[in-house]
């Protein structure tokens, strides 16, 4: 349950972004290698926000899919399931080269009052 | 689109990379006041992360090394480290900082071995967490004597999930499985594997009473960190032990 603490990181970020105008959206981009619940983290950040100018926003989450890239025969794979090996060669001297991003990307603000 | 952007008080501020486009593309002369969206581009763990890079050089300084211990609760990673402390006894100078939720219960079964050990409850004050970040291990240095110890190694609360996100500033990342959790575990908690450099089979000495199958545990492993290291030991009988403290120490 580390979805509480990444939204108290999240609102950080967008509060200091934010300058205390109401946040509408935000948008995260999230890879499919992270252990995110999206619901659950939808669920903490209403929970976090309570009163604050991000009560109400909506979370926007983009997946991006693992991808390995192979030190022996240069392919770049997406990863279908998680298995970490080539998906050209069969090799397992790969990298994972997307698939970890855990980013604030942007936030949309209401129109001020 | 540039590195600034303009508020509704007249004030234009450095995000730090970011920059600001209006939303409505017929609005951009008010801009100003109307709706807004601020390209932010922050890494979330952006803030624990420059609190490791922080606790990383205050260990390079210390000329310390540091490992990050995780497992589910109870694989047995209080047990092994009391074997390691006994063993590098004389030999090593060793610091342990013990991440639980609540008590000192396992604290307590390390003290006594010439081990300084810094207790951390996540839920003192840090909201019950589930692992260990980096800001926890940054408050516990004070009660850390860096510069009298060869090595740190951080005990991480009993979980597969969350501590493997968090970077302490540690050197490297191990973990104990044991046998009774399951050859599966490594296909379910991906993350946790593949964070590892190094995986300890612990408790190898109930190998002859369980059905689990090790090989099927080594292939979904391979599966996940392919150059994931396994040592076999028990913490209960000492056997492999040894292979495990030369690890610790860098060897």
């Amino acid at each position: 349950m580390h979805e509480l603490s990444l939204c108290r990181s999240i609102a950080t970020i967008v509060r200091r972004h934010a300058v205390d105008r109401q946040v509408t959206v935000v948008h995260l981009t999230v890879g499919q290698l992270r252990q995110v619940v999206p619901d659950t983290l939808v669920y903490c950040w209403a929970v976090v926000n309570e009163g604050t100018v991000c009560d109400g926003s909506v979370l926007d989450i983009d997946r991006v899919p693992g991808q390995l890239t192979c030190d022996d025969c240069g392919a770049r794979t997406t990863m279908e399931e998680l298995h970490v090996r080539c998906g050209v060669c069969g090799g397992t001297r790969v990298r994972v080269t997307a698939g970890e991003e855990l980013l604030v990307t942007s936030i949309e603000l209401a129109e001020a009052g | 689109m540039g590195r600034f952007h303009r508020h509704d008080d007249g004030t234009v501020h450095d995000h730090d990379g970011g920059h600001a486009e209006a939303v409505g593309a017929d609005d951009m002369s008010g801009y100003e006041t109307g709706a807004e969206r601020v390209v932010v581009l922050e890494a979330i763990f952006g803030e624990n992360d420059r609190v490791a890079a922080a606790n990383r050089a205050d260990f390079a300084a210390a000329g310390v090394r540091v490992v990050n211990l995780m497992s589910s609760p109870g694989a047995g990673k209080t047990a092994l480290l009391r074997e390691t402390l006994v063993r590098l006894q004389g030999r090593a100078r060793v610091g342990i900082v013990e991440g639980d939720i609540e008590t000192s219960l396992d604290a307590d079964r390390l003290a006594g071995l010439g081990a300084s050990v810094a207790l951390v409850n996540t839920g003192d004050g840090f909201g019950g967490e589930c692992h260990l970040d980096a800001p926890m291990i940054r408050s516990v240095l004070p009660r850390v004597p860096l510069h009298e110890l060869d090595l740190l190694v951080i005990e991480n609360v009993g979980n597969l999930v969350c501590p493997a996100e968090f970077d302490v500033g540690e050197d490297a990342k191990a973990m104990v499985w044991s046998p009774t959790e399951g050859e599966e575990k490594p296909l379910k908690y991906p993350l946790m594997f593949r964070s590892a450099e190094l995986v300890v089979v612990n408790k190898i000495d109930l190998l002859p009473f369980l059905d689990v199958d090790m090989d099927a545990f080594r292939a979904n492993l391979a599966r996940v960190n392919p150059a994931a290291l396994v040592l076999e030991v028990s913490a209960k009988t000492g056997e492999g032990v040894d292979a495990w403290v030369d690890w610790v120490l860098g060897g």
